[in-house]
């Protein structure tokens, strides 16, 4: 709610304002961490240390890490019991296959939802994600809420978006705070019976990889359908 | 158009992990603050070695600008739902898995 410094009717406001200017979002003094990060890349450049085209093509890489890398890898999965049984064995090596280098900052593992098992995954110490394959992580994932109530209350927070898993099925919680990033490779839907492994990866979302959300598939006229991507 | 990156950031060596997969661990209840990775919530609690990592450097040194040495065997330990949290509100069978380095086991009493 906002509060008119001066008095006038609704049909006046309407008339006279215009929404308010959104903000670069550079705009305004740097915060102190802005200001080291800025200090230490100049130094860093200046001493030779790294080049600004280093630095350039770092950024450019993870940016082209998205949930749709992951996605490809499921598919793959789904698809392919021999490359599933590699991926399940040795994250990286399987990765490797499918021209993805995870690099060097952590090791990978797939956790694999079953009938009898659902995963997901949080960092209650900081918001460690699997980045060099689902690119950068949901800003829920970072916050306090989910980090500290996952393990606490697993299944009150899937039921929040929206996934009510039933007590039968065990509810297995990754706390990944050391030098391990997990991927959960989700169950392949029935109805997906025949679809290419490009359909496959369209149902993959972020959240089936971070044990938040299952793969789901739109009906209709009974037939179903692979949601498109947007 | 991967260059064949074959490191990874296990480190070599023959150092024999203390436990293996099926034994029973009790996690240290030590009050270490800094750059810990053993969430307090789980400290002296028992759980089961489900995977053993193999040896990373040591993050609460490598934090400090340390080499991160001696190497620790990095464990994935998996605990009853029920026995980390006493009002656990879910299914008797959910379980929580959690990565600990050695230095933070001990054989379960």
């Amino acid at each position: 709610m906002h509060e008119d410094e001066h008095e006038h009717g609704h049909a006046a406001h309407a008339e006279h304002a215009h929404p308010p200017l959104q903000k670069d979002h550079d705009a305004g003094p740097m915060g102190p961490y802005e200001v080291l990060e800025e200090a230490l890349r100049s130094l860093l450049i200046d001493k030779g240390i790294l080049s600004a085209e280093q630095i350039a093509a770092a950024i450019d890489l993870m940016d082209s890490r998205t949930p749709q890398l992951g996605a490809k890898v499921v598919a793959r999965a789904w698809v392919d019991p021999a490359f599933k049984k590699r991926l399940l064995k040795d994250t990286r090596a399987a990765l490797l296959e499918l021209d993805i280098d995870i690099g060097t900052i952590a090791e990978f593992a797939t956790v694999e939802n079953t009938p009898e098992v659902h995963n997901v995954i949080v960092c209650t110490l900081c918001s460690c994600y699997p980045k060099m394959l689902l690119g950068l992580p949901p800003a829920w994932y970072k916050s306090l809420a989910y980090r500290s109530r996952t393990v606490v209350d697993p299944r009150g927070v899937l039921r929040e978006f929206g996934l009510e898993l039933p007590g039968e099925v065990e509810v297995r919680v990754h706390d990944s705070t050391a030098d391990l990033r997990y991927l959960v490779l989700p169950m392949r839907p029935k109805a997906t019976r025949g679809w290419s492994e490009e359909a496959l990866a369209g149902i993959v979302t972020r959240d089936c990889m971070i044990g938040t959300a299952l793969p789901r598939v739109e009906t209709k006229g009974g037939r179903p359908r692979a949601r498109r991507a947007a | 158009m991967v260059s064949a990156v074959k490191s990874t950031r296990r480190l070599e060596g023959s150092q024999a992990p203390r436990f293996a997969p099926g034994d029973r661990v009790d996690v240290q209840g030590r009050p270490v603050l800094g750059h810990c990775r053993t969430p307090w919530y789980v400290r002296g609690k028992q759980g089961v070695v489900v995977a053993v990592y193999g040896r990373f450097r040591d993050p609460e040194r490598l934090a400090y600008h340390f080499p991160g040495l001696p190497a620790q065997v990095l464990y994935k330990v998996r605990f009853a739902q029920h026995e980390v949290w006493p009002n656990y509100a879910g299914a008797a069978k959910d379980h929580i898995e959690i990565d600990i380095y050695e230095h933070w086991l001990e054989p379960a009493r």
